[in-house]
This record gives structure tokens, C-alpha cells and sequence, in this order.
């Protein structure tokens, strides 16, 4: 939340990635989120990983629906092209995108509104095509831009701003992404920077659906006693257990976390979320152990994060359709002509 | 046997078949039509259809049309009745002087009964039992059989008949060969008992030279793989779903890389309406030419999404093949009563471009032209085709595409353009005709922008500025003006001898243009017009201006074309009077007939009704 314009002129010796350009050189417009929203540190990370990977900000698409969430977009990568379309449907988007040309980096944001709520059916069927994009969902339980209402991400018990009690069980995006077979499954927290920017790293280099649901306060609708996430609530139901790191397969992560060390995160109204790292038995590749640690963990109030489960193997979009190389929105007409000849054999049967 | 007005009967009657869903007389209804049309003969084929896969009537009626009419005559010369559940309607639906024919290895002949026709009795079911084992097989042949016993009644010739089943069957010959056998048994057993053929009869013409037999769905598909279109989503819905399956059938034979086995296509079969646009719409943004075939329900999912393509002009194609509404209405029925809702599609002063094809040629045609103008005028286009059209097997020219087409990309600009380019502004209006420049994603560094259905600015940025907001809504206006220009323009036949005027759209054509044919007969000129685009050009207005009594002809129950016509022109909603059918069987020419004639005769002209 910014109303001075970001200064054009860049300090001469920020670092530069391998294509030779700064940090800078993937920012976006300053966003107008509130001060401190979990958003805008997930998309200082997206800045952080595009950089990192140096990506051709041109090749980099992102795509969005309705919400807090979706509007930062704008946020970053600005060379980039932004789709920010309605709500609920950006996976729709993303798929006939995609379609067209599976050439670029697809990028789409979302919250716990836009994903499991209106758009939880597009959501689950962008991850059964195994569609080849970073699906990252910045998730704080509550719409914002209505002020205050429950997501379905809320838990059980959770109490509004307004004094409402939530009675519904929580969707959890996670635990339904591996259950529709999605092959990159991540949870994060928007303030640990140095467990997203690897995440997305990897998401961006994985080759199919990559969901990374990141945790993100909202810092004016969840800060009072009652809600789950709130500090206190947090503090009563911690409990300490040994952690392990996942160690990524790309090259690109980088390990932050020392074993055996727990991260009790703040959230900026002062609640508090059990983000715990993976235990040493937890096997990342197996799906029913990953789907059943994480459900016992959640019963416990307690959520698991980092890369929590990664197939292999499945086909993605493209490889199930037998789409040709040359991306479809680059074919030249002269090969999607027939031709009259073919035509006249075709209207034979007709005759 | 009646025998009056025998003569001006040759090819010039209509057989209606009523039989029972799932029993494979579709391809006895077929074959008949096709050995009809070629003996030269021109034809008219209607399948009315229930929507379940088996166990519910349907008939089907072929007209024979000497003189080419396209829509239906309104009666109905020979019946056969091959479902006793519906027998009381089908006998009730002979004209006086017809024929019904129906299976008498169980005799009706108390129900069966009129004076004013003639019941001929057929054993089918014993014939084929006498000739053909197993349940299955004996239903399938009983329904060819009758195939037989109506080209012996009509005097087709069982040559054609025969070339026919082995084109059909040319994998499967000893399937040709039983097929040719049921028919045979019905040809002799019908050239035994009755004096055949009847007056009601084929007789080999020319007039189908030059011409094929196609449905609407198909036609529209075969446009959609010549225009270049790339991309086809879609959720399942009759009666839009063979104009999908059609593209795919095209696109196994013609679009498969030769050299790597690649498709050169991509057909999603999307969760819903809603995903399927928004597919379209992600690949048109993409720069691939997409589209999506649907039907009302679909329509109305597709309203968001067509509100956003509208407003972060996206190009976007759309094949709303109509049938009855409200809601789920009837299926399997047709109608034109989506014209207002495809009009203004989306919340907000939203307004979207619509063709109205009225037979399988202009589907073709109008296929490939709606991707051109969605790329040109950056924005969605609507083509309405109905289930009449879209389902049911048109006789039409054969089409012809122009070897030196080449797709009308609109000011998509290339990455040479953008490197001599300052900068590219998205939503800017650079020669005043509303048209903004585009871009695709990956172009060019200097290509980027942000679409988006909330309030931009021309240079591409969100705004909440009232004026910022309006230069855009304003210029999306011109080009609303521009677009008038560029739908395909109205079918005008005009002369300056009356001042009664039809207007109508799409699938109406072949009744209205037969309607008037026999109005001209009797003495009442009438001038016509038909829709072909929307927005309407300057000449809709002149035309509606220059009648006392314009007939409007549609095919629902609100007039919809009408308010249309009186939303969009100044003309006096006077001078507009409804003919409307909408019982969800194509409108037949003796409905137009009527209801022009009901108010106009000779001696009460337009003149005396209006001021």
C-alpha cells in the first residue's frame, strides 16, 4: 500500500541473474494491499524465484481471478503478461492458454475464495489434465475484499471479526490436490521467504499441475480472540516434534532449515499457525503417506509445509493430446489448411 | 385408391416415419432420402427425435420437393407407422387423399381406419422372420424392410438403392448384403399387393447436380478446420454436440501432422460451459482461434466469461446451436429464442456480435467469417445456428472454399512492428475506428500488457477514474459502429410494387421464401429481408422504414428478433407485426403463408390496415 511511484533509478550494483538482469527488472506495479498482507511477501518471493531462474520476463504469463489475491499480479514481473479474469475461472483461462502455447512460464495466483469456493470445480479439473503451470494459492481463510466472511478453507470453531462462529469443515486444497493426482503438491507460509522461493523454483521447473498453497495472514479480518489462527490460539495447541527438510530434487532449492528445528509462525494480527517441516520418515513421493501424516498433523492443529508430495510419471496436458511441437498459436495457416482439393474429397461423401 | 390431383404429385409429397428411438431406423430414413436425392430429386429431411436413447417415438419426414423448397410443407402425404404407441396421432396426421402404411402382422384394422386415405397393410415383422434369425437382427431388418416397400410404392430405383448400401457398408459387405435383402423382400412384397407405384411417385430428375447432403453442425465444422481454428472446447449439450464431433472427425483426417503424427488441433472436453469459454477465451488471448459449440443452458453459463471477452476483447467464437427453451425446455426440439440473450450476453452495457446462418452453406461460410471478424473486431461472435439446421440433413450447394484465403488476423501486431514501435499501448485507439492494437504473450519484450475484466484505462491500467473508464466504454462503442459494417449484410429482395414486407433470420428462410412464393400467387407481392448479422446495418432501418406492415418471422414466442429490431432502429414498432412459431417443430411454410395472408389479401392491402 503505496501511493509513491517506485523510483526509476537503480542501484548500480544490484545483483544480476544470468540473463544479466536485477530484482528490479521483475517487479510490477506497487501493489494496494494492505500494509503487512501476507500477499505482497508472496509476491516479493515470486519476484525473488523469476529472478532467480531468470526467466524472459515476456515468456512469463500470469493469470488470475477475483480477490485480494488475484490483484497481485500487477505486483510483479511487469514485461510479463497478465490475465486477470473473472472469479473463480482463471484455471479456464490458463488451460486454453496453454493450449495455444505451452512454450511459457504459466503463473496463476489465487485465493481460498477464488479456488475453493466459486472456483473449486475448475481447480480440480485444471489438476486432473495435469495442466503445466504454478498454481499458487495465497491462502488466509477470510475475503478480504468483502470484509471478513469465512472461506471454505476456515476452520471448525474459528470465530470472525464479527462474532460468527465457522461450523463447516475446512476444504483443504492440499489434501484434495493429491487426492486428484496432482504431481507437485506444496504448503508454505508467506513469511518464510526462504522455504517459498526454492517451492517456487521447483513449481516453475516441474512440468505439469504444481499447486503451492502458502499460508498467508490477512492482517484486518483475522485479528481478534476466537479465530483459530489467531496467537493464543496457536500458543495452546503447540506442540513440539521433530522436523526434517525436504531436500528438493532441482538444483535451484536451496535447504534453509536446520533438521530438528520448528518454526512457530507469527501471523501479523498476532495469531499464530503450527508450521511444521517434515518429519524424517515422511516419504514426499508416497501419496498415502504423505495424505495420511497430513491429516493426522491437521488434527492436532498443526500444518505440514513444504514440498509434500511430487509424482513422476504422469503426462501432462500436452503429452495426453499429442499436441504438435510447434506451440498451436504459431502454426502457419498453410498447414492448417486442407485446401480445396480436400475439401472437394470430403463433400464427396456427401453426395 | 384416390387418385385425385394425381399427376401434380410426382415428386412432390412428403413421407413421415414414425417409429421407436434406438431401433436403427435412422439409417432406413437416411438411405431413403439419399436414394431420393440421388435420382436427382430434390429433398427436404427432418428427424424429429426424442431426448432418450431408446424406447421413446420418433419419426422422421421426408419431403420430395420438385421445386427445391427448404423447410417443411406442413402435411403429410405417406405415413408409416411402425410404432403402435403413437398410431391415433400418425393416422390423424395423413392428409385426405394419403397413404399409411403400417406393420399388419398385428392387424388394426378398427384403429386404422379413415375414409379419406388409404391403409396399407405390410406383415414386416413376419416377412423378416420368415427371412433373418435373432431378435436383434430381426428389428434391425424389419426396419429396413419398409425402406423397401416405400421404393416400390414410390418407384425408386433399387439400383441407387443398391449402390447406396455398398458405399455405406463398403467395410462390411455382408452387411449390405442382408440390408439389400430386407429391402428387396419389402420391394416384391409391396409390388404383389398393391398396384404400385403410386401416384405419389419418384421420377429421375437434374436438379441435385452440384449439390450435397449435409447438416448444419457438420457444415459448420468443416468452416471451423478451413478458417484455421486450432482450439475447439466444449461440454456436452444436444443438439450442439455433433458439431464437436464433427471437428474432430475433420480433424483426425486432415489436421495430423504428416511428417511427426502430431495433431495440429487441440480438442478440450471441458467440466462445464463456464470452463469451455473460458478455454476459448485463454486461447484467443493466446493468439489461437478458438471456439466452442453450446446450446442454451450453455449460453447462459457463458455469460460471465462473455461479459469479460467483451470487455478485455479477446476474440472468441461461439456456435449456439438454439433449441426449446426456458431452461432445459425441450432438447431435441428447435427454436430461435435465444437471439436476445445472445445479443446482450453478460451483465453491464455489454453487446455482443451474432450471425444467424440459415442453412448448412451459410454455416460453412459464416464458420470461418466469425473467427475473421473475432480477430478483427477483437470480441466475441455469436453464431446462431438451431437444432433444425445444426441437426437435421439440409440438401445445399456444394461448398467451395477460396484457394487464396488467408485468415483476417485484424491489427494483431507482429514482433517486427513492435521493435520499430515507441511504446504499445493495449487499449488505445490509434485511427478512429475503435479498434485497438494487440499483442501476444511472448512476442516481444515490448508486447506485454495486463487484460482484465475490472475498469482499464486505454493504456492498459486499472483505473477506478470515471473519465479513464468512459474513453475506453466509449471507443468500444465505435466500434460496435465499425462492427455494423462488417457482419455479413442483410439478404434484401426488393422491388417497389408493394409496401408489405417479411422479415425474418436464420432457419425461416425456406418457409418464408415459399410462403411468399404462394402469397405472389395469390396476388400479395411481399418484399424480404433477412438478417444475417447483428449489429445491423444502416440498411435493416431503411428497409423496416420503407414497408406500412413488416412481418416479422421467428421461431419463438416473444418476438425477440422483433424487439430487437425495435431496440436497435428507429423504426415505428407499429409497422412490426409478429408472425411467431414456436411449437419446437421447424416452422413450415404454410405457417408463414397464413399469417401473412390472414391479414393481407388482394383486396384489403397494407394500406387500409395502416395509417
Amino acid at each position: 500500500m503505496t501511493f509513491m511511484a517506485k523510483p526509476n533509478i537503480m542501484h548500480p550494483e544490484l545483483p544480476r541473474n544470468s540473463r544479466g538482469m536485477t530484482r528490479r527488472d521483475y517487479e510490477g506495479a506497487s501493489s494496494t494491499l494492505c500494509a503487512g498482507c501476507g500477499h505482497d511477501s508472496i509476491t516479493a518471493a515470486i519476484v525473488e524465484a523469476c529472478w532467480a531462474n531468470a526467466l524472459e520476463p515476456q515468456n512469463v504469463v500470469k493469470l488470475s481471478g477475483i480477490g485480494c489475491s488475484s490483484k497481485t499480479t500487477a505486483y510483479f514481473v511487469s514485461g510479463g503478461h497478465g490475465f486477470n479474469s473473472v472469479h473463480g475461472r482463471m484455471p479456464s483461462i490458463a488451460t486454453g492458454a496453454n493450449a495455444a502455447n505451452p512454450d511459457l512460464t504459466y503463473i496463476g495466483v489465487s485465493g481460498d475464495g477464488d479456488t475453493l469456493s466459486i472456483g473449486l470445480g475448475q481447480f480440480c479439473h485444471a489438476i486432473r489434465r495435469n495442466l503445466d503451470m504454478v498454481y499458487v494459492i495465497e491462502n488466509n481463510g477470510v475475503y478480504g475484499l468483502t470484509k471478513g466472511q469465512f472461506s471454505a478453507s476456515a476452520d471448525v470453531g474459528s470465530k470472525a471479526k464479527r462474532g460468527e462462529t465457522n461450523k463447516q469443515p475446512p476444504i483443504d486444497p492440499v489434501q484434495l490436490a493429491i487426492t486428484l493426482g496432482a504431481s507437485f503438491v506444496a504448503r508454505s507460509f508467506s513469511g518464510d521467504k526462504a522455504q517459498l522461493v526454492p517451492l517456487l523454483q521447483a513449481a516453475m521447473h516441474h512440468r505439469g499441475f504444481a499447486l503451492i498453497d502458502v499460508i498467508s495472514p490477512c492482517v484486518t479480518f483475522n485479528d481478534h480472540d476466537g479465530s483459530t489462527r489467531s496467537y493464543a490460539y496457536a500458543r495452546e495447541h503447540y506442540e513440539e516434534v521433530v522436523h526434517a527438510d525436504f531436500v528438493p530434487p532441482a538444483p535451484q532449492i536451496a535447504v534453509a532449515y536446520g533438521e530438528g528445528e520448528t518454526q512457530s509462525v507469527t501471523m501479523h494480527d498476532g495469531s499464530r499457525i503450527l508450521l511444521r517441516k517434515i518429519e524424517p520418515a515422511y516419504d514426499a513421493t508416497d501419496r498415502a503417506v504423505a495424505l495420511e501424516t497430513i491429516q493426522q498433523r491437521l488434527k492436532q492443529g498443526e500444518y505440514l509445509t513444504g514440498l509434500l508430495y511430487i509424482g513422476s510419471g504422469q503426462p501432462e496436458f500436452h503429452a495426453l493430446n499429442g499436441t504438435s511441437e510447434v506451440p498451436l498459436n504459431r502454426l502457419a495457416y498453410a498447414k492448417l489448411n486442407p485446401g480445396p482439393r480436400a475439401l472437394a474429397t470430403t463433400l464427396a461423401k456427401f453426395r | 385408391m384416390p387418385t385425385s390431383k394425381a399427376q401434380d404429385r410426382v415428386n412432390d409429397f412428403v413421407i413421415k416415419i414414425a417409429t421407436v428411438n434406438g431401433t436403427g431406423s435412422a439409417s432406413a430414413n437416411g438411405l431413403l432420402m439419399k436414394a431420393i436425392f440421388r435420382s436427382g430429386v430434390p429433398v427436404v429431411g427432418k428427424n424429429y427425435f426424442p431426448s432418450n436413447i431408446q424406447g421413446l417415438p420418433t419419426w422422421y419426414e421426408i419431403r420430395v420437393t420438385r421445386d427445391a423448397h427448404r423447410a417443411r410443407a406442413g402435411q403429410v402425404d405417406i405415413m408409416v407407422a411402425l410404432n403402435a404407441e403413437t398410431y391415433a396421432r400418425d393416422l390423424q396426421e395423413v392428409a385426405s387423399g394419403g397413404y399409411l402404411i403400417y406393420d399388419s402382422t398385428w392387424p388394426r384394422p378398427a384403429l386404422l381406419k379413415r375414409d379419406d386415405i388409404s391403409v396399407l397393410e405390410v406383415p414386416l415383422a413376419r416377412l423378416c422372420n420368415e427371412h433373418f434369425d435373432g431378435v436383434r437382427t430381426r428389428i434391425l431388418m424389419k426396419n429396413i424392410c419398409y425402406a423397401g416397400v416405400l421404393a416400390a410404392l414410390c418407384n425408386l430405383d433399387l439400383d441407387v438403392i443398391h449402390t447406396l448400401l455398398a458405399q455405406t457398408y463398403a467395410n462390411k459387405p455382408q452387411l449390405a448384403d442382408a440390408n439389400m435383402k430386407a429391402i428387396q423382400i419389402g420391394y416384391d412384397h409391396a409390388r404383389a399387393s398393391f398396384g404400385c407405384p403410386l401416384p405419389l411417385r419418384i421420377e429421375k430428375m437434374n436438379a441435385t447436380d452440384g449439390q450435397i447432403i449435409i447438416d448444419g453442425n457438420t457444415a459448420a465444422a468443416l468452416g471451423c478446420v478451413y478458417a484455421g481454428a486450432t482450439i475447439g472446447a466444449w461440454y456436452p449439450i444436444t443438439p450442439s454436440t455433433s458439431l464437436m464431433d464433427a471437428y474432430k472427425g475433420f480433424c483426425e483426417r486432415l489436421r495430423i501432422d504428416p511428417e511427426t503424427g502430431r495433431r495440429n488441433y487441440f480438442m478440450i472436453q471441458a467440466e462445464d460451459e463456464l470452463a469451455s469459454i473460458g478455454m476459448v477465451i485463454g486461447a484467443g488471448w493466446n493468439g489461437a482461434r478458438a471456439f466452442t459449440a453450446t446450446s442454451g443452458p450453455g449460453l447462459s453459463l457463458m455469460q460471465e466469461f462473455l461479459g469479460l471477452a467483451y470487455y478485455a476483447e479477446v476474440p472468441a467464437v461461439v456456435f449456439d446451436v438454439q433449441r426449446v427453451g426456458p431452461s432445459t425446455g425441450m432438447p431435441t426440439r428447435t427454436q430461435q429464442a435465444d437471439i436476445r440473450a445472445a445479443a446482450y450476453a453478460s451483465h453491464g452495457d455489454t453487446r455482443q456480435v451474432c450471425l444467424y446462418p440459415a442453412n448448412p452453406e451459410e454455416c460453412f461460410e459464416f464458420a470461418a467469417k466469425a473467427f475473421d471478424l473475432a480477430e478483427r473486431l477483437q470480441t466475441p461472435v455469436l453464431v446462431l445456428s438451431d437444432l433444425d439446421i445444426g441437426m437435421n440433413d439440409w440438401m445445399c450447394p456444394e461448398f467451395k472454399w477460396d484457394p487464396g484465403y488467408q485468415p483476417d488476423r485484424g491489427k494483431l501486431l507482429d514482433a517486427e512492428q513492435l521493435q520499430h514501435m515507441e511504446r504499445f499501448w493495449r487499449y488505445y485507439d490509434h485511427d478512429n475506428d475503435g479498434i485497438a492494437q494487440r499483442s501476444l504473450p511472448g512476442m516481444h519484450p515490448r508486447a506485454a500488457y495486463f487484460a482484465r475484466g475490472s475498469g482499464h484505462t486505454q493504456y492498459g491500467g486499472y483505473t477506478e477514474d470515471s473519465k479513464e473508464y468512459q474513453v475506453v466504454v466509449d471507443r468500444l462503442r465505435k466500434k460496435w459502429i465499425t462492427a455494423a459494417h462488417l457482419v455479413p449484410k442483410a439478404v434484401i429482395e426488393q422491388d417497389e410494387g408493394t409496401d408489405v414486407a417479411i422479415v425474418s433470420l436464420g432457419s425461416c428462410d425456406g418457409a418464408v421464401r415459399e410462403a411468399r412464393t404462394r402469397l405472389a400467387a395469390q396476388g400479395i407481392r411481399t418484399n424480404y429481408l433477412r438478417v444475417r448479422g447483428f449489429p445491423f446495418d444502416d440498411e435493416v432501418e431503411k428497409f423496416l422504414q420503407a414497408h406500412r406492415i413488416n412481418f416479422v418471422v421467428e421461431q419463438n414466442r416473444d418476438a425477440q428478433l422483433r424487439s430487437l429490431l425495435i431496440t436497435e432502429t428507429g423504426v415505428d414498432k407499429t409497422r412490426l407485426r409478429s408472425i411467431l412459431h414456436y411449437d419446437g417443430m421447424p416452422i413450415p411454410a404454410s405457417y408463414v403463408f397464413k399469417g401473412v395472408a390472414s391479414v393481407i389479401t388482394p383486396e384489403r392491402p397494407a394500406a387500409q390496415l395502416v395509417s
